[in-house]
């Protein structure tokens, strides 16, 4: 097969898989089988594009003329591939965990369940793969509405919420920073194409470049900038299976994606680092970072905690992009997928624990490392990551985060990342220690099987990160 | 040889066979007749839109009068464009509405919704062709006085109440608009729209011809229901039969705006009296107050039907809005909106009419647990809904990328943000239908309930497919309206 | 002076119009309303009429020893207008019997009353 034919045969296969898990709604044995093939293929098609990438190829198709002289044009290129193969292996392992924790919980409407979970990953892989910013645009709106439905799944009032919370602002930022910046983008430079080196150079004033900047990263809202971070915790009533691939890979990272991706791809890195007026961004990302960790500490509820673990986390991709420091790029991109491998783990031990004890609160978690250790045992391999201490995934991408900010002299941005060591830290380890030190409440065992082995997999998949990480560093290494 | 008399087919073929279906009484026989006649004109109007796109502007002299004595029929780009979405959607209004008739119209007055519809479709068609502005009054009568006979039919008694009040406004606003012809009239003698567009700019400093335009613009603004004249509007729509909304609401407010566009483009093209006259900006405090205030009085229905009535509203503001950028990415945004506005309007009034077909109303309430009832119907509204809010993947979006555009072209960067702020309200009100609808459990005492027929549910799909296929492919439908456009801009003349 | 005996006609029909227009909007009773409707298009009627008369022109025959003529298009452009006319009164006066079966009056305060009572058919429930 082409590169050009993988790369439509990558979007198409998920949403083939939507209408067969469709009509498949009756049987429950053979939705789930098609969900799984499906992920399994999808996941082959996206990995086949990577000895294209390596090879410095940039496959690319362009789909139909959406507006004139606007197309609807695909381009894979390493940022895209790396966020495609996370987005598109995680969800075979998602996939397995949603098996055990949809059928444990009787929970009902799970066809919608999986044909939406279908729709996202395709958007997703839409979003990685899209080759100019309306493509991207598009593609961001029918992820949010593609998800919708998996947020207010439960159907309750609170779900209903939570939904409105979810897609007020998601809404309302693309369509009302977002889009404005993308028509201003196509008139100034007369295309929104992603080029390397960036499309604004020479042709705005430093006024209105500040201000497109303003625009792009407070437009895109998945990224969970302050104070537009609302929509993240509102989203935790999803079933967790929906927050841990989608709250915490697919939407999240759509979100830094994007955010990487213009500032790498639209204005271009030495256009910005000339620029004086573009600091304000590694200050409010540096914010975001610290305030949401503070916030963190002081939530009880797990699925919460790990929510606003999930913004401070997103923000540092965003730092580490607005140090503009060629490491720190690359640690940026580290970032985005040892967080997704960390994050997942988490919240699959989150949803775990829920399964078999009901318990949503983190006081409740006394000694239940005993009882299910796997469980347990892989929450603590995921909060190490996110700490960042070896030998874990989050160790990787922190240190190039780091190096690239003491490389360019910014003090601020590695203070930071210090301090939010600490807090992390604060944040998770009582967590652990509670749950393994702590006398026990409540009899039952572990979860049922396939949630252990999918939380197990990706715990595995953090260490592995570690000793491993040549994949995803050669894709970010292209990069710069 | 028949090639020749296609415009003028256009508008006698539905004339003829009005006073026809009154002969067959029928229902069925009525309705089968419609049919045949409503794909007819959409046939020829797309032969006709390919003739324009071919060869350029046909002019049509009736009897073989030549103008200004006789009376011209001229389809240019705009027209033949206008005349696709009328009679497309006409055609495919009238393959829904049978089962919806039948339940909306007592059954021994069936023939005469046919009889009446034919009429309205005539009087829109000729509005579209006519070159010459008294016969345009005329034919805006004919359009007009049957539209107030389809509202009267209407179930609820509120419907014959609405039909007056449409009445007086109606017959005001085309009197205003005589009033204006008759004042171009004592200063040029003529009534070609393309002699007068010649002869105009030597007499405009006049106040007769000021006060002719003044005329002209009220009185078509009223027709089409331009924030604060819409007052017809919302009753007129909600106690409508479902089906008279559906093609009313993508039609008749749309061929209005066709009027709009071509007294000010075309017989006042010379002029520039957009600019000139500051028309421009009245033009577009009034939208921009459409888009606001209208949407969010939509808000608060609880009435789904006369929600989308006020959207509407909203939505003609959105048109004007582009028209009155007098440039040619906004004029273009202005005619892209109304075929656009057309195709989603009436997919949703469409849903709506199933919706009454099987639960009876069409109140929030009435939408509870309707997702999981009547999931095909809900899901179409929910696409014209998205495009109303103007997701991407939706042909809404399209519009609003081009009339942001066109403001930011500008320099106008304030009514660029008030355009996106605006699409966001609209995010509230299909929201609170998708949340009746999906999210609230079905009345306990509910009767059960089937979907809709397929005889409705495939046009009505139809209708939202096209909303999604000229959202993904907008590239045609563009290059048509800026073709329209430009031409519209430079000159202007026929 | 001549601003008005020489522009009467105009001054008629201006008087008649803010008749007309005042009548429609100031009655709440149907019939009055469309009454007034009468009156103001009656006045573009004169307008047209009294448009295409010229000072001294005959009919427009052609005859030996007439030079000029009036302009007979406003005549027959209004023949037009008033058919036009006649069919908006008659479909009016049409509704105004049928809302008078459905309401039992004519008067629109009252229907408006009517229709404002929740007590009247399916009532719209907040959700």
């Amino acid at each position: 097969m082409s590169p050009e034919t993988t790369i439509q045969a990558a979007m198409i296969t998920p949403l083939v898989g939507a209408v067969l898990i469709s009509f498949a709604g009756r049987w429950p044995n053979v939705r789930e089988t098609i969900t799984l093939v499906t992920a399994v293929i999808m996941f082959y098609l996206v990995a086949s594009l990577y000895p294209h990438v390596m090879d410095g190829g940039r496959p690319s198709l362009v789909v139909g003329e959406m507006l004139p002289g606007l197309p609807i044009a695909f381009m894979v290129e390493p940022l895209g591939l790396l966020f495609a193969l996370i987005a598109s292996f995680l969800w075979i392992i998602n996939s397995i965990y949603s098996i055990g924790y949809m059928r444990a919980h009787n929970e009902k409407k799970q066809t919608r369940f999986y044909v939406c979970f279908a729709l996202a990953l395709a958007s997703s892989v839409a979003i990685a793969f899209a080759g100019n910013m309306l493509t991207l645009f598009v593609f961001y709106e029918a992820l949010t509405i593609s998800t919708y439905p998996l947020v207010t799944h439960a159907g309750s009032d609170k779900a209903k919420q939570g939904g409105r919370v979810y897609l007020g602002i998601l809404l309302s930022t693309s369509i009302g920073l977002l889009f404005l910046a993308i028509v201003w983008t196509w008139m100034i430079a007369g295309t929104v194409d992603f080029t390397p080196g960036g499309i604004l150079e020479g042709k705005a004033s430093a006024t209105v470049i500040g201000i497109l900047l303003a625009l792009y990263m407070f437009g895109i809202g998945k990224a969970a900038l302050m104070p537009f971070h609302r929509w993240l915790p509102a989203a935790m009533v999803a079933p967790t299976p929906v927050s841990a691939l989608l709250h915490a890979v697919a939407v999240v990272k759509a979100g830094v994606f994007t955010i990487v991706k213009v500032v790498v791809y639209i204005f271009g890195i030495d256009l910005l680092s000339v620029m004086a007026n573009s600091d304000w961004l590694l200050y409010i990302s540096g914010f975001t970072l610290l305030c949401a960790s503070i916030v963190a500490l002081r939530q009880d509820n797990l699925k919460r905690r790990l929510a606003y673990s999930t913004i401070s986390q997103l923000s540092y991709v965003v730092m580490a992009t607005a140090i503009l420091a060629p490491l720190s790029i690359v640690g940026a991109t580290l970032h985005i997928a040892a967080h997704a491998f960390g994050k997942i783990t988490l919240f699959f031990a989150a949803g775990s624990i829920y399964t078999v004890s009901h318990k949503t609160e983190v006081s409740q978690l006394d000694g239940i490392g005993r009882r299910m250790p796997w469980t347990m045992g892989a929450f603590a391999i995921g909060a190490l990551s996110m700490i960042g201490v070896p030998p874990t995934a989050g160790f990787i991408s922190k240190w190039y985060i780091l190096h690239g900010a003491l490389d360019s002299g910014q003090i601020l941005a590695v203070a930071v990342i210090i301090l939010s060591t600490l807090l992390n830290a604060g944040y998770f380890l009582p967590i652990v220690y509670a749950a393994f030190f702590r006398k026990a409440q409540g009899e039952h065992g572990e979860a049922p099987l396939p949630i252990v082995i999918a939380l197990t997999l990706t715990a595995a998949g953090t260490v592995l990160f570690f000793f491993f990480p040549g994949i995803f560093l050669e894709l970010a290494r292209q990069l710069i | 040889m028949i090639d020749g008399q296609l415009p003028i087919l256009q508008v006698v073929l539905p004339l003829m066979m009005a006073p026809v279906t009154l002969i067959l009484r029928n229902p069925r026989a009525a309705w089968m007749l419609t049919l045949v006649v409503t794909w007819a004109t959409f046939t020829i109007s797309l032969s006709l839109l390919m003739q324009v796109l071919d060869s350029g502007t046909i002019i049509y002299k009736i009897g073989g009068w030549a103008a200004p004595w006789g009376i011209e029929y001229v389809l240019d780009k705009v027209g033949a464009f206008v005349m696709v979405i009328v009679s497309g959607i006409g055609s495919i209004v009238l393959t829904y509405s049978r089962r919806s008739v039948e339940m909306e119209v007592p059954e021994d007055r069936i023939y005469l919704f046919y009889t009446m519809f034919l009429l309205c479709l005539t009087g829109l068609m000729g509005i579209v062709i006519t070159g010459d502005v008294f016969n345009l009054f005329v034919f805006l009568e004919i359009s007009s006085l049957s539209s107030y006979v389809l509202i009267s039919l209407g179930k609820d008694r509120r419907a014959l109440t609405a039909a007056f009040r449409y009445l007086i406004m109606g017959t005001i606003g085309a009197t205003f608009y005589i009033i204006g012809v008759g004042l171009m009239y004592m200063m040029t003698g003529t009534l070609n729209m393309a002699d007068l567009s010649a002869l105009i700019p030597a007499v405009a400093d006049t106040r007769t011809i000021q006060a002719a335009l003044a005329f002209l613009t009220v009185g078509i603004c009223l027709k089409l229901a331009l924030f604060p004249l819409h007052l017809w509007l919302p009753n007129a729509y909600t106690y409508a039969p479902s089906v008279v909304t559906a093609f009313l609401a993508s039609t008749a407010t749309k061929v209005a705006v066709y009027v709009l566009i071509r007294i000010v483009f075309t017989v006042f093209g010379g002029v520039g009296v957009m600019e000139g006259l500051g028309v421009q900006h009245i033009l577009m405090a009034l939208a921009l107050t459409a888009m606001f205030a209208a949407s969010t009085i939509a808000i608060y229905q609880n009435n789904v039907k006369r929600l989308f009535a006020y959207s509407s509203v909203a939505q003609i503001g959105y048109i004007i809005l582009g028209l009155s950028f007098v440039s040619e990415s906004g004029v273009a945004a202005g005619i892209i909106h109304l075929f656009n506005h057309a195709i989603m309007k009436c997919a949703i009034f469409m849903g709506l009419g199933c919706v009454v077909l099987r639960i009876g109303g069409v109140t929030i309430k009435d939408m509870h647990g309707l997702g999981h009832r009547m999931p095909w119907t809900m899901g179409a509204i929910v696409l014209g809904g998205l495009s109303l809010i103007g997701i991407p993947m939706t042909v809404g979006f399209v519009s609003k990328w081009y009339l942001v555009r066109a403001a930011l072209e500008k320099d106008m960067w304030f009514i660029a943000v008030l355009i996106v702020l605006s699409s966001l309200l609209a995010v509230i009100y299909v929201w609170r239908i998708v949340e009746a609808a999906y999210l609230k459990p079905v009345p306990e005492n509910a009767a059960p309930v089937h979907e809709a027929p397929i005889s409705m549910l495939l046009p009505l799909w139809v209708m939202a497919l096209a909303s999604i296929y000229f959202g993904l492919d907008a590239t045609n439908t563009l290059s048509i309206a800026l073709d329209a456009a430009n031409a519209l801009l430079h000159g202007g003349v026929l | 002076m001549d601003a008005f005996s020489g522009l009467f006609n105009y001054w008629i029909v201006v008087v008649l119009m803010m008749m007309g227009f005042y009548i429609v909007i100031s009655q709440q009773n149907l019939i009055k309303k469309i009454v007034g409707l009468n009156v103001f298009q009656v006045s573009v009627f004169v307008f047209y009429i009294s448009m295409g008369k010229i000072k001294g022109g005959s009919a427009p025959i052609l005859a030996d020893g007439i030079e000029i003529y009036s302009n007979p298009l406003p005549h027959v452009l209004i023949l037009t207008a008033i058919v036009v006319g006649v069919a908006t009164t008659a479909l009016g006066l049409a509704l105004t019997v049928r809302i008078k079966n459905a309401y039992g009056t004519i008067e629109e305060d009252e229907i408006e009353a009517m229709e404002n009572t929740p007590s009247n058919k399916t009532p719209e429930a907040t959700s």
